[in-house]
């Protein structure tokens, strides 16, 4: 099944008179897990928030289940459950309150489904406990217990495993995976961390400066070509004459420079490095992750 | 949208801002009570005599000497001329303007309280009810329920509104049966006299009537609660512009007590009789007292509130509306 549950087209936003995000298009699948990679300040929590209908956008358009956000919010907003960052709850009311109290801003949501909920994210001991003593992890799940409430097709969460320690990002990573498997459930995640969105997506949608530099799925992405990864002095002379050679991939400022794998070229460019005066201290071959794919695309700017 | 009221309430209580603000109020009526109670002693040991007619025969001898000191300015002089004018009405028409009883207490409480300290109770429920949802994140929580913006604030004016007439009724109630014990439940259907107008710094009796004393506190708690809805409106708004409790309690506790200053100064400078602060004193025209401002009636003082709350409510809800959450 490709049903589109979210769809965005050329979305921007500018906030006094800087564009955060530039013309941003894509669009999520029925039960697929899209990944939302970027740095911090890349412009991911302003399109979260764009899509969850707290910030307006500037121009373009957002549709949720077929429903346009600007003109239909409504309807919209019952097939999305969202966290925003931090899944900031009311510390004083219980687990169980907080539940009850987002409930009745839905429409039909029966005793039976907050149970449900609860049962789900595995916080049965706990929820009739005050949320001001739980842990992160525990928060995050109620987060996610709240987000699931109103039966959405869609989930949007910003950031789930910030914060939380290894044991808590894997099972929060198999949660995920587990609702999209047997719910059907579309979820876009946002990360800063590339392991992370290898491990958790299916498709992942880099964002940089607020723009959208690439879409494609993690194993289309992984299934390039080998690279090759030089550590040579002075790189800007070695930059120089590979260029006449091959494709630059990518380079960085500590002499770092990225050319594919071509196992019968390279001797040839070897030569002609050592023969135009550039040291070569490293030369070595492997499968680009994620984050060297991130380093090319984006010319060197770091993920922090 | 019952809905959405019930959830703010249940969040108003559980935050126990109400439970404080009844300890507050039940922590210093007996301190008012007792102070009340002092006064009557020394009054009374004075005088030597429980009779009411000697009593203000007294104040009326004590403020015709206060009159007569050169140090006195010009405003001041003539308050105190009303005053003296109203206290001989009373006597000329055998009526006591001070039974000491619960309903006394309650209306001359709700007088000094009119200003500052009840406007000081609804500030602390108003300010936080959006503020919070900022400062605790919960409010990206709040907007993205498929339920629209207006709606959502539109519950936590509603509850504010209920939480201030909570708030007034306690306090009134509160007042009322702290002071019967020591002063005694009587009084409720004593005369009291309304409708004293004053004009060109004069005392005008011609429309003065007789009200049973419970009818008066009535019409006293209808004006004190009017004021603490638009204190509540401004307090409500500036919760919604500024995004913090403390900032929108600073930014308020600063006027009304500008306000409180002001008041005692303005009454050369005409334009400030259109600042709300200037017209919290409603009760001061049930009661005949001079205004700050000289020309400000019943009716100006209602219409300047009811601006400066209808403009704060519009305010509110264009800003909470538009807004982008970050």
């Amino acid at each position: 099944m490709s049903e589109e549950i979210l769809v965005v087209e050329n979305l921007s936003k500018t906030i006094k008179r800087k564009e955060i995000v530039k013309e941003l298009s894509f669009s999520l699948r029925a039960g697929e897990v899209f990944g939302f990679l970027g740095p911090n300040g890349a412009g991911k929590t302003t399109t979260i928030r764009m899509l969850v209908g707290l910030i307006k956008p500037t121009s373009g358009s957002i549709k949720i289940c077929g429903y346009n956000l600007a003109t239909h919010f409504k309807e919209a907003l019952n097939c999305l459950g969202c966290i925003v960052e931090n899944p900031e709850l009311y510390p004083y009311l219980s687990g169980m309150e907080n539940l009850q109290h987002f409930a009745r801003m839905l429409d039909h949501v029966t005793k039976e489904r907050i149970l449900e909920v609860v049962e789900m994210v595995g916080l049965e001991n706990r929820v009739h406990d005050l949320v001001k003593t739980y842990s992160l992890g525990m928060r995050q799940r109620l987060g996610i217990a709240q987000a699931l409430l109103g039966n959405p097709k869609l989930l949007i969460l910003d950031e789930p495993t910030n914060g939380l320690d290894p044991a808590g990002i894997r099972e929060m990573r198999e949660f995920i995976r587990q609702l999209a498997k047997t719910n059907g459930l579309s979820v876009l995640v946002s990360s800063h961390l590339l392991s992370e969105v290898q491990l958790l997506c299916d498709r992942v949608g880099i964002i940089s400066k607020g723009e959208l530099l690439h879409v494609a799925s993690v194993e289309q992405l992984l299934s390039e070509q080998e690279r090759l990864i030089w550590r040579v002095r002075p790189a800007h002379l070695a930059l120089q004459i590979l260029q006449g050679y091959t494709e630059i991939k990518g380079e960085s400022s500590d002499g770092l420079i990225i050319t594919p794998y071509e196992e019968e070229k390279v001797s040839l460019w070897n030569r002609v490095l050592i023969e135009g005066g550039v040291e070569i201290l490293e030369m070595h071959r492997r499968l680009p992750t994620l984050e060297d794919m991130f380093m090319e695309w984006t010319g060197g700017q770091s993920i922090d | 949208m019952i809905k959405l009221i019930y959830n703010e309430m249940l969040k108003l209580v559980r935050k126990k801002r109400i439970l404080v603000i009844i300890l507050i109020v039940a922590a210093l009526i007996p301190l008012f009570t007792y102070a009340q109670y002092k006064v009557a002693q020394t009054v009374e040991e004075k005088l030597g005599t429980t009779d009411w007619r000697a009593t203000l025969q007294q104040q009326i001898i004590d403020t015709q000497n206060r009159l007569s000191s050169s140090r006195i300015s010009d405003e001041w002089r003539k308050q105190i001329e009303i005053r003296l004018a109203q206290q001989q009405y009373y006597l000329d028409h055998d009526i006591n303007p001070a039974v000491p009883g619960a309903p006394s207490f309650t209306r001359s409480f709700l007088d000094q309280a009119i200003t500052l300290f009840l406007p000081l109770m609804v500030m602390v429920i108003a300010a936080d009810l959006v503020s919070s949802e900022f400062s605790g994140g919960t409010i990206k929580l709040l907007l993205t329920r498929p339920i629209n913006r207006w709606k959502i604030l539109l519950s936590k004016y509603i509850t504010m509104i209920f939480a201030v007439s909570f708030m007034l009724l306690v306090v009134s109630v509160l007042s009322s049966v702290i002071s019967g014990l020591v002063f005694g439940y009587g009084g409720w259907t004593m005369p009291v006299i309304t409708g004293f107008t004053v004009e060109g710094g004069e005392l005008v009796t011609s429309q003065v009537s007789l009200l049973p004393q419970w009818e008066y506190l009535l019409m006293e708690l209808g004006l004190v609660w009017f004021v603490c809805l638009v204190i509540g409106t401004l307090s409500f708004m500036l919760s919604i512009l500024l995004r913090s409790t403390a900032a929108g309690m600073g930014v308020m506790l600063a006027t009304l007590i500008a306000g409180a200053i002001l008041t005692n100064m303005a009454s050369s400078w005409e334009s400030a009789k259109y600042l709300f602060m200037l017209n919290l004193q409603l009760t001061d025209y049930l009661a005949g007292m001079a205004p700050p401002v000289e020309g400000m009636t019943l009716g100006f003082s209602l219409s300047v509130l009811s601006v400066w709350g209808l403009a704060g409510l519009l305010t509110s809800f264009l800003v909470f509306t538009k807004r982008d959450v970050y």
